[in-house]
């Protein structure tokens, strides 16, 4: 086995044994939709949503959660714990390049993502008769460049902090603007039209979700600044980086 | 030839030099200490060597290998112990062996280093979950995992209780044994006394000796003291006239005669001569820690 791979399967192993951060990125947004599902009016057609019930246009809001949570959250303070408590270091100090670490974290971490955007689904079509993406192309394409995007944001987080509570208070400020942006807090009918479109770009990108989950091709304009946004954040994470 | 060679490096911070042209020569198999108080560059140096900072000026080469632009070649056979180098707080003794054993091409058999260390019985155990020593000694365990020919062991036995030291000790000399060069550094004059072959003493980044305990001692002046209480009083000038005898001092009831050479028989004999019983006879002999006040001025126990 790659040292890569041996690397990634103790991270993702070290990542499972933190039940609390499991349950709260992979069951959570789970949670919300069983409690929204469970009041009849939200599973009722409703005008404001051009006919669909409310779960049905919440659902991609859901999404952002966990990766909001993964991306901007867990992965910057494992990355600066990590720094802080010498792991970083440790590791330089073998023929191993501690970069390998972090890759590994990213692959748990997406993996991570696309688990709990799974079970979602599948909580959602078995219990409350979501439909699939019906755009799937569009709609793997869309959730990879919002995930990617959002991820490389929070290595900037990760790459620049000095410590794992500055790190933490950057990211918190990063994960409400992003769940508000995405329509989590307040849904985004409610939002004025100016935010909305602003939503439209900020990662991961909330309306591609739902466009490409109704069936849409996605609007070209948002994949464009995700993947800008994604290649951005990552090469300037890369050159900020502190190793120790 | 030296296996590792360090040539009058100079490494700077924005405001102070941390080493100031350290020189040093490493022979193969041997043990080879640095000593010196906190903030000395000890680290600073060896760090160098490892490669993990890179000095202003100066030239290192570690067996044969350029530890900056060869690094890769140079992990594989150097281990390395770190100061306040943690783990992940979950990750379990076993699986750190086995992941750090991975990267290096031989690796030692994981089991048998954790019975050297004592380890054995916590493999399941998570790092956060072990005593301070317990993560010291698996923090030498994962230094030695990846069979080195050079180990580097820094502040190796902080933090351990006396046993713990001991056997660490035990360990390092069996380490030693298989033929792997040790670099220990260290602020513990009892620990480069019983190790170390050779001890390069450095203070404000600048090597003041590089010599063999003994040779260290042996630099100190007054190499012996006699300290006993007279039963009678006895002239200092009578034990002065003793050729062996350098000084004479006194301590309330004590004296206490310095000197070299055959000083306890003489100064037994002469007491002898004048029927005089000492009681309470001591013979101390100067130690790493004078050598170390000689050298720099001051002391490292405090």
């Amino acid at each position: 086995m790659s040292t890569f791979l041996k690397i990634t399967a103790v991270e993702a192993r070290l990542f499972c044994r933190d039940r609390a951060a499991l349950i709260l990125s992979l069951v959570l947004p789970v949670a919300i939709l069983v409690v929204l599902g469970a009041i009849p009016m939200l599973r009722t057609p409703d005008e404001n949503f051009g006919g669909m019930r409310f779960i049905d246009y919440f659902v991609p809001s859901l999404l952002v959660i966990s990766i909001a949570m993964l991306g901007l959250s867990t992965l910057p303070s494992i990355i600066t714990t990590y720094r802080e408590r010498g792991v970083l270091r440790r590791m330089s100090a073998t023929p191993v390049h501690p970069a390998m670490l972090l890759g590994a974290q990213l692959v748990v971490n997406i993996a991570a993502a696309l688990a709990s955007a799974l079970l979602l689904m599948g909580v959602g079509a078995i219990g409350f008769d979501i439909a699939m993406p019906r755009h799937i192309g569009g709609f793997v394409l869309t959730f990879l460049l919002g995930i990617t995007a959002v991820f490389a944001i929070g290595l900037i987080v990760a790459a620049t902090a000095k410590t794992t509570r500055s790190a933490n208070g950057l990211s918190s400020v990063l994960f409400m603007v992003t769940m508000f942006l995405s329509g989590v807090y307040l849904p985004r009918f409610m939002l004025p039209d100016a935010v909305n479109r602003i939503g439209d770009f900020t990662p991961p990108g909330v309306q591609g979700l739902l466009d490409t989950w109704n069936g849409q091709a996605p609007e070209p304009l948002p994949l464009v600044v995700m993947a800008v946004v994604a290649l951005g954040a990552l090469a300037l994470s890369a050159r900020l980086f502190r190793w120790e | 030839m030296a296996i590792i060679e360090v040539d009058s490096i100079v490494k700077r911070y924005e405001d102070h030099t941390a080493v100031d042209g350290v020189s040093l020569h490493v022979e193969p198999g041997e043990i080879f200490g640095i000593l010196g108080p906190n903030g000395a560059g000890k680290t600073t140096t060896v760090e160098s060597i490892a490669g993990l900072r890179v000095p202003d000026e100066g030239r290192i080469s570690v067996a044969g290998l350029d530890p900056v632009r060869q690094r890769r070649e140079l992990r594989r056979i150097l281990g390395v112990q770190l100061q306040e180098s943690k783990l992940p707080e979950r990750l379990r003794v076993a699986e750190a062996m086995e992941l750090y054993g991975s990267f290096y091409p031989e690796p030692a058999d994981w089991r048998e280093l954790l019975d050297m260390l004592n380890l054995s019985a916590k493999a399941k155990t998570a790092y956060g979950k072990l005593s301070g020593g317990q993560q010291q000694r698996l923090s030498i365990a994962l230094a030695l995992v990846g069979r080195p020919r050079i180990a580097i062991l820094d502040e190796l036995t902080t933090g351990l209780d006396p046993q713990a030291r001991r056997d660490t000790w035990d360990l390092v000399e069996r380490v030693r044994d298989t033929g792997v060069t040790i670099v220990l550094v260290t602020h513990f004059m009892d620990e480069a006394e019983r190790l170390c072959d050779r001890i390069a003493v450095i203070d404000s980044g600048k090597v003041v000796a590089i010599d063999t305990p003994g040779g260290l001692t042996a630099r100190v002046d007054g190499g012996q003291r006699v300290r006993f209480r007279p039963s009678a009083p006895i002239d200092d000038a009578e034990l002065l006239r003793l050729p062996e005898v350098t000084d004479v001092t006194h301590h309330g009831t004590q004296i206490v005669v310095s000197g070299d050479g055959e000083l306890l028989h003489a100064v037994t004999s002469l007491l002898a001569r004048h029927r005089i019983v000492a009681a309470d006879l001591r013979i101390e002999q100067a130690d790493l820690d004078d050598a170390f006040v000689a050298l720099t001025g001051r002391s490292l126990r405090d």
